[in-house]
């Protein structure tokens, strides 16, 4: 039991008002890893972040996080939603924002200042601690969102398709950060998105779901060398063959 | 130029009708116990402004009002994060909610004055329990509506309730539970008005029941005037306030 896995879903099933939305999911995943978690819509994705995030308890099986049963949400996991105009605190400033999560942890106030501004500045948005999320774009947005949940310093990463609402190059340039603060900080991650390059450009593992009820069909290794590029990555053979493996198993699920 | 211009639109009716009554008025020699001139009337008000006691009768009912209105306030406000927050609890009492709320206010004036006698105590019981109503249903409503991502914030960020309920729940309702205390706000003066002018030897209905029944009609009309300007004015302050605090948004939310 040395090589205990850091997070451990043993059997796990989700039933929602007798709609079965997981069966019987075992995965276990490794500190340091970038899973990635791709599937059609209702496959149950959120779900299965939900239950590692604590949100949800399975209704048979069990969710494990360094060996104890995750009933409820942990300071060492942070979750990013998807919708990030609804997941910030409007009435509060940029700063404030990242704020709220020292709060909840209990940090003494005269510590708080220098620390968000080191996470602001990870992500980028040093110059705009007084603003308010309004007055961000879309992309700052989910910045503001990294930021926050870094000030937490999460040893686990939960991220519901974090950019799935950015432009094209809002997005990769925001997948090259959430990479290098990876890197940076050694934090697993649990990134759950529908597009399949994202996944294999970013995860060094790649989870497929099938819906009806939702299941791990797929489990890949992603073996493309790091640090990732958006061109030279992108054109790799082993990209491409693992996009059209995606790609396929996707579409067989369609049919 | 143009406010001005609607401003003056809008004082046109009242300014003419005001005028008719006068020459009507004078062209008929009035001369009755029920009915006074509008220049009589201004006259008995400025009488009234300059002995004091028209502004201690409003000192009087805006303490009764104001009393009234931050006792039931706060309960119905606690209680309405309460009631909000928690669907277990919303359920337990919705029955008495509902069989409670539609008892009028006013009908509980000779309960008051059972237990109260006459005076303060006794009015501010019957505001609080009129304006407790609104700010209780709204503010649950209010709480109930905020929005679900937010709650799941706040459980991954592990908020204990209260710090919740201070840093997230309330900040994200109280542009709607503003608009439950202005409507309440509404509520307290006119139940403390009718408080005094039925029962309570208090405030500016007690004067104007007194200028009734001592047959001066036109400073009963003087009262009648400023108690409108009051309630005017308070209904101006709390939508001046609501529009610098809350911004456009909020008068959208106030047409419902």
């Amino acid at each position: 039991m040395d090589s205990q896995p850091l997070i451990a879903f043993d059997r796990v099933s989700m039933t929602l008002g007798g709609t079965s939305i997981l069966t019987d999911i075992d995965l276990r995943i490794d500190a340091g890893d970038f899973v990635c978690v791709v599937g059609p819509s209702g496959c149950g994705k959120t779900t299965l972040l939900r239950l590692l995030g604590g949100l949800l308890e399975p209704t048979a099986g069990e969710v494990r996080y360094a060996g104890k049963r995750v009933a409820e949400p942990r300071a060492d996991i942070a979750v990013m939603f998807q919708d990030y105009g609804r997941a910030l605190l409007p009435w509060r400033t940029v700063a404030g924002n990242v704020s709220l999560a020292l709060e909840a942890l209990n940090v003494p106030k005269e510590q708080r200042p220098a620390r968000i501004a080191a996470v602001l500045a990870t992500v980028g948005l040093g110059a705009r601690a007084d603003r308010y999320p309004s007055e961000l774009s879309g992309g700052m947005q989910q910045r503001l969102q990294i930021a926050r949940c870094l000030a937490q310093e999460p040893k686990v990463l939960l991220m519901d398709e974090p950019f799935g609402a950015l432009d094209a190059m809002t997005r990769q340039t925001l997948q090259d950060e959430v990479l290098s603060i990876v890197a940076a900080s050694g934090a697993t991650v649990f990134f759950v998105t529908h597009d399949l390059e994202e996944a294999v450009y970013l995860g060094n593992r790649v989870i497929g779901l099938l819906p009806h009820p939702g299941r791990i069909a797929s489990d890949v290794n992603v073996a493309l060398p790091r640090p990732r590029n958006q061109l030279t990555t992108r054109e790799d053979p082993e990209f491409a063959r693992l996009r059209r493996h995606l790609f396929d198993f996707i579409k067989d699920a369609d049919a | 130029m143009k406010r001005a211009l609607a401003i003056g639109r809008g004082l046109a009716f009242p300014a003419a009708a005001i005028v008719l009554c006068q020459i009507a008025a004078m062209v008929s020699h009035l001369q009755s116990d029920t009915l006074a001139s509008p220049a009589a009337a201004l006259v008995a008000g400025a009488h009234a402004f300059a002995d004091g006691s028209i502004l201690l009768a409003t000192v009087q009912t805006l303490a009764n009002a104001f009393g009234g209105l931050a006792l039931g306030g706060c309960i119905g406000l606690i209680l309405g994060i309460l009631l909000g927050s928690s669907t277990t609890a919303d359920r337990l009492m919705e029955f008495s909610v509902e069989a409670l709320r539609p008892i009028p206010s006013v009908a509980l004036i000779p309960v008051a004055m059972l237990i109260y006698g006459f005076g303060y105590r006794m009015e501010i019981a019957i505001v609080a329990f009129a304006s407790f109503w609104p700010v209780l249903i709204l503010s649950r409503n209010a709480v109930a509506g905020v929005d679900a991502a937010l709650f799941d914030v706040a459980r991954v960020l592990r908020l204990p309730p209260l710090a919740r309920t201070i840093k997230i729940v309330l900040p994200a309702a109280l542009p709607r539970i503003f608009v439950a205390f202005r409507l309440a706000a509404g509520i307290a003066l006119t139940v403390a008005v009718t408080v005094e002018v039925s029962t309570n030897p208090l405030g500016l209905g007690y004067g104007m029941m007194l200028a009734e029944q001592s047959l001066h009609p036109e400073l009963m009309l003087a009262y009648l005037l400023w108690i409108g300007i009051i309630g005017w004015g308070l209904n101006f302050a709390i939508v001046n306030a609501q529009r610098r605090l809350f911004g456009r948004s909020a008068n959208v939310r106030t047409a419902t």
